[in-house]
């Protein structure tokens, strides 16, 4: 399942089967369609779209189908027409190269403005686009501390309480009797919680992964996985049965 | 159809030149009547086919009309102007170049022609290539690979301007791959720079020689005449048997373990013993038994695509100077590279092909007119029968090799890129070029020009990335590459063979504190996805050992020694072939026909009896279906004997239609003989009341739109993608300055699979994926004519229990995971379970 089957299935009418957590004693909601809700500040969190991905790949002289950025914005649209949030963040990685804002097509443009009207829109700067956006609506950042929390890209190695970040992509395996499946995640210990990547473009990287070491006590990791249309939270510990 | 015998008396119109005659009468030969008449009919101006088995002198007979053309040339006095190649020779293993320039040598030396021969591989250094191109040899002994790249060179007409002939070896292995297609269109080429350059294919025994022979001239409007055929038959027929055994026959299974004490018995009792399986899983397994018996310490070593390749070269090495006793290889050692002296061929597990078994035995006794001696080992009792139709068939001369068949596209977009950057192209000119290839012949212009605008843009209908374009239309209407940087990009990313994901095995140490060292032994390589289900402390069989999965760091995959016999993962399975056609029918014909049935070992013997007597054997043309209750479902089983792959499809299809049906169907498993379908419905009674019609359930309007609608979800069809997705140039394999980051593949083609098929389900891409889907890993060509074939042939029978015909699959079930619909409910179990923990 990836992506854009989750959109397939997506009724936005029903309510999903959301999962809701504590992140540093802030309640907020994991949606199936890989956006974080924080109800106390009606802020809406998605992370890493990697918008104009095949485009930037395109300039690269790879031709990849230049249908990513919309398939995303589709999704990030539902998300959005589900919650009516305050607040829009977009965690970083917003777009998948330098250039990528400036190039955007204008029909794209017109959707993300149509999208962010009557709300507030941040975009966080990540590693991939670090200046920030071109002729977009609202504010480019690095950081944003608000309503008890912390938003950035990249988790910070020092102290990671209460933080919300992206960057690395989590995604969990699940074996039960042999069988194995794979899906981007959710990942919090209580005190700090990855995004899973919103982009219809993005892989995943294994909580198990080296890079993922020292970020999580793992005694208490748990990953919420973005199934078809819930959420499935599974122990750390437990993933592997 | 020339036929010659061996040595007979040759009255050709050739003379060979003094040196020549010299040679042989030194050497005490004599030139064979084959090697005369392909001379003699090439030096009159004919494309050849030599069809000749292993040992008929078809190398030396390949070169002989270049040989004798370069001897009355003579030396090229220093000076003169540039010359381009002479000779051409094409070979699908860099091995088998260097290994011919070793054989080629020694008659060129010891006649003291002055003729230069060089080889050129992926493994050539730069700076020998350079000097090529600017001194280039008479004779070049080359890949495809290597030709696509001399052809997409600015120098190239320069280069091939002198080109008299093309000798292409083991043309019957190289044509029905994606490689032939991209040969076939460098052939197209080179007769552009050489006009009047002649084709020389020297091939195995195959079905159908006409495909070769115009495989080999030029096609399109107005084609010429097929290249001309001398086929060597005879040679002494093979010895080949059946492993006796007192032991009991698996049911089912692929791993022949219950022989090997007679296995290693023959390996005792001969000098050199080549043993062949199917899959790298088989080898490894049979590999790692044989040793646990081997107590007189018998050198035998092991040999498949996924070890080192210094350790590969290694055991070629040895078994060249005939240090060892036995070598257990997979399809690696399939072609005709001489490896010394083997005096027996085992085969474990069935060929799965006539011809392949044939060409594999051809191995041992590399003299033809000595018989080879060979030994089957059918793995469970269907493979007996296969076994002995396919001895049959050896005993017959019938052969099973698959047909040319229409080229790829996506190898079609990979030449035009290359076209462009050697020098811009005129898009008619172009397309006639193509079409003269035998493969592309049909290729429409439509086609042809939906590829040209994927090469330029991706061709996607939104066209958005016209200002970065990879190839671009000149005021003249000729297209050019855009910038160098895509020429560089082409080069790098040439070829046809993708590899899967693979990451390099390390063997490491665990010191006392259990931490693991470092830069331990290189084993080989073991695919991505095998990796993915490991997790540390799980141990497998790889490079002949039991191995402890220690994790991933960076691009490697650490492992440590398991000190244990047994391991916990049993196979990463890959490379089996599915059941030809051919030797399918004789296994239909063996189960209707007693007479057939009596060369059969007793235990098989008996088995079909039971099952006359239980249930019935089908008739040739017949499909027998078998329902049956076992533990609380229903089975059905169809003996189709299409092949596994075939089968999957068949199954995925069926499950669709019994769903809708109402059979509540839950899995099935599919073998190389028959599928298993089961449910939570009693199938037999559905068929008994007329619920369930099977004339309907096995309709051909299966292949239409249920087909369309599980290729949506498809595992299979994302794996062909991937492959044309990297062919086509659209992914790269490499990025110019990113070679060394790993992952091959840079971004993941799922995705991208998922988002054109949900955007632009028409793009040419998905077209290319579809097709070759049919012919591969879908077999619904094969599967298309089985639905035919069958209609109104059906027969069902219901039973009260597991017939003795349906054991061998009902064994496999189980042993298969179930993909896609089930993978939501192994998140839930994971999740109850968390559940449960939190409230208890």
């Amino acid at each position: 399942m990836n992506r854009l089957g989750l959109l397939a299935h997506t009724t936005i009418t029903t309510p999903p089967a959301t999962e809701d957590i504590l992140v540093h004693g802030i309640a907020a909601v994991c949606d199936p369609l890989g956006g974080l809700y924080l109800p106390e500040t009606g802020m809406l969190i998605v992370s890493d779209l990697h918008l104009e991905k095949g485009a930037a790949f395109a300039r690269r002289g790879m031709m990849l189908p230049p249908y990513d950025t919309i398939a995303t914005l589709n999704i990030l649209a539902a998300v959005i027409a589900r919650y009516d949030p305050k607040v829009v963040v977009s965690l970083g990685d917003n777009f998948h190269d330098r250039r990528g804002s400036e190039f955007l097509p204008a029909d794209l443009r017109a959707m993300i403005a149509e999208m962010a009207r009557g709300r507030d829109w941040i975009w966080i700067n990540g590693n991939h686009d670090p200046d920030g956006t071109t002729d977009l609506p609202g504010i480019s950042t690095d950081e944003l501390v608000y309503g008890g929390l912390v938003f950035r890209h990249e988790p910070s190695l020092i102290s990671g309480r209460g933080e919300v970040a992206g960057h690395l992509h989590p995604s969990a395996t699940v074996r039960r009797r042999e069988k194995y499946v794979r899906r981007p995640c959710f990942a919090t210990d209580g005190h700090r919680l990855l995004m899973p990547a919103f982009g219809v473009l993005t892989g995943g990287l294994d909580l198990n992964h080296k890079a993922m070491q020292g970020i999580f006590a793992r005694d208490t990791l748990v990953a919420h996985l973005l199934g078809r249309d819930r959420i499935y939270s599974v122990r750390y510990g437990n993933l592997m049965g | 159809m020339d036929r010659i015998e061996p040595k007979s008396s040759g009255n050709q119109a050739v003379t060979l030149p003094r040196p020549f005659v010299k040679w042989f009468s030194e050497k005490g030969w004599q030139p064979r009547a084959h090697q005369l008449e392909l001379l003699a009919r090439a030096q009159a101006g004919e494309n050849m086919l030599l069809i000749a088995p292993t040992g008929a002198g078809k190398t030396l007979a390949g070169f002989l009309p270049s040989l004798t053309d370069l001897v009355a040339r003579g030396k090229i006095p220093p000076g003169s102007a540039f010359t381009g190649i002479h000779t051409l020779y094409i070979s699908p293993l860099k091995a088998l170049t260097v290994d011919i320039e070793r054989n080629l040598m020694k008659p060129v030396t010891e006649m003291g022609l002055a003729v230069t021969v060089e080889n050129r591989t992926g493994d050539t250094p730069q700076a020998k290539r350079q000097r090529q191109k600017l001194n280039p040899p008479d004779i070049l002994l080359t890949t495809p690979e290597q030709v696509a790249l001399l052809l997409a060179n600015k120098e190239a007409t320069r280069f091939f301007k002198d080109l008299k002939y093309v000798v292409l070896d083991e043309l019957h292995s190289l044509v029905t791959s994606k490689r032939g297609h991209l040969l076939s269109l460098g052939l197209a080429r080179l007769r552009k720079h050489a006009p009047k350059m002649q084709t020389i294919g020297l091939s195995a025994t195959v079905a159908d020689p006409l495909d070769l022979q115009r495989w080999l001239v030029p096609q399109g409007e107005t084609p010429a005449p097929p290249a001309g055929l001398v086929h060597v038959t005879g040679g002494a027929a093979p010895d080949i048997t059946i492993l006796g055994t007192d032991s009991r026959i698996p049911w089912s299974g692929h791993v022949s373990t219950y022989a090997i004490p007679e296995v290693y018995e023959e390996i005792r009792r001969h000098k050199t013993t080549l043993i062949f399986v199917n899959t790298r899983f088989q080898a490894e397994l049979l590999f790692q038994t044989l040793w646990t018996i081997n107590e007189d310490n018998l050198p035998i070593a092991l040999h498949h695509g996924s070890l080192d390749a210094g350790q590969r070269r290694k055991v070629e090495a040895a078994m060249a100077d005939n240090k060892l006793r036995a070598v257990v290889a997979t399809s690696t050692l399939d072609m005709g590279i001489d490896w010394g002296d083997i005096d027996l061929v085992v085969h474990v597990g069935a060929p799965k092909g006539a011809s392949r078994l044939a060409q594999r035995i051809g191995r041992a006794n590399h003299r033809m007119d000595e018989p080879s001696k060979a030994i089957l080992v059918p793995a469970n009792r269907f493979e007996v029968m296969e076994c002995q139709a396919a001895l049959d068939a050896n005993y017959h001369g019938a052969q099973d090799t698959p047909p040319v068949g229409e080229g790829a596209l996506d190898v079609l977009a990979q030449h035009v890129l290359g076209m462009a950057c050697a020098e811009p192209f005129d898009p008619m000119e172009l397309y006639d070029e193509i079409t003269s290839a035998s493969p592309y012949a049909t290729l429409t212009w439509e086609m042809y020009e939906r590829i040209v605008d994927f090469v330029a843009t991706g061709g996607y209908a939104l066209r958005t990335y016209e200002r970065y374009a990879k190839i671009r239309k000149m005021e003249d209407g000729r297209w050019r590459v855009s910038n160098p940087q895509i020429a560089q990009q082409y080069r790098m990313n040439l070829g046809t063979i993708v590899e899967a994901a693979e990451l390099n095995v390390r063997l490491v140490k665990r010191n006392a504190k259990g931490t693991l060292g470092r830069g331990g032994m290189s084993l080989g390589k073991v695919e991505e996805y095998f990796l993915e289900q490991l997790v540390q402390g799980d141990t497998f069989l790889f490079a002949g050992k039991v191995l402890r999965f220690e994790g991933i760091r960076e691009n490697e995959c650490l492992v440590s020694n398991a000190f244990s016999l047994d391991p916990k993962i049993p196979a990463y399975a890959g490379g089996r072939f599915p059941l030809t056609t051919y030797l399918a029918d004789q296994v239909r014909a063996m189960l209707a026909d007693p007479d057939r049935r009596v060369a059969l070992p007793d235990q098989v013997r008996d088995w079909l009896n039971i099952q006359l007597e239980r249930s019935m054997l089908p008739k040739q043309d017949e499909l027998l279906i078998e329902t049956f209750p076992r533990g609380k479902r229903f089975f059905m089983i169809a003996y189709c004997f299409e092949g596994r792959l075939a089968h999957q499809t068949l199954g995925m299809l069926l499950t669709r239609r019994l769903e809708r049906a109402g059979a509540r169907p839950l899995g099935f498993v599919a073998t190389d003989y028959s599928l298993a379908i089961w449910g939570l419905n009693d199938l037999g009674a559905m068929i008994a009341d007329g619920s369930l019609s099977l004339s309907d359930l096995f309709d051909e309007d299966m292949l239409g739109d249920d087909l369309e609608a599980w290729l949506d979800e498809s595992y299979m069809l994302k794996r062909t993608f991937r492959n044309c997705a990297v062919i086509s140039g659209l992914i790269e394999r490499r990025h110019p300055g990113k070679e060394k980051t790993g992952r091959q593949v840079t971004v993941s083609t799922d995705l991208i699979y998922d988002v054109l098929r949900s955007h632009e389900p028409d793009h040419v891409l998905l077209e290319a994926t579809r097709r070759d889907a049919a012919t591969g890993l879908l077999d619904i060509g094969r599967l298309g004519d089985m639905l035919g074939r069958i209609k109104g042939h059906i027969t069902h029978r219901d039973l009260d229990r597991v017939s003795p015909l349906a054991v061998p699959i009902m064994l496999e079930i189980g042993k298969e995971s179930v993909p896609g619909e089930a993978q939501d409910a192994v998140l839930q179990e994971a999740a109850d379970e968390l559940i449960a923990e939190a409230m208890s």
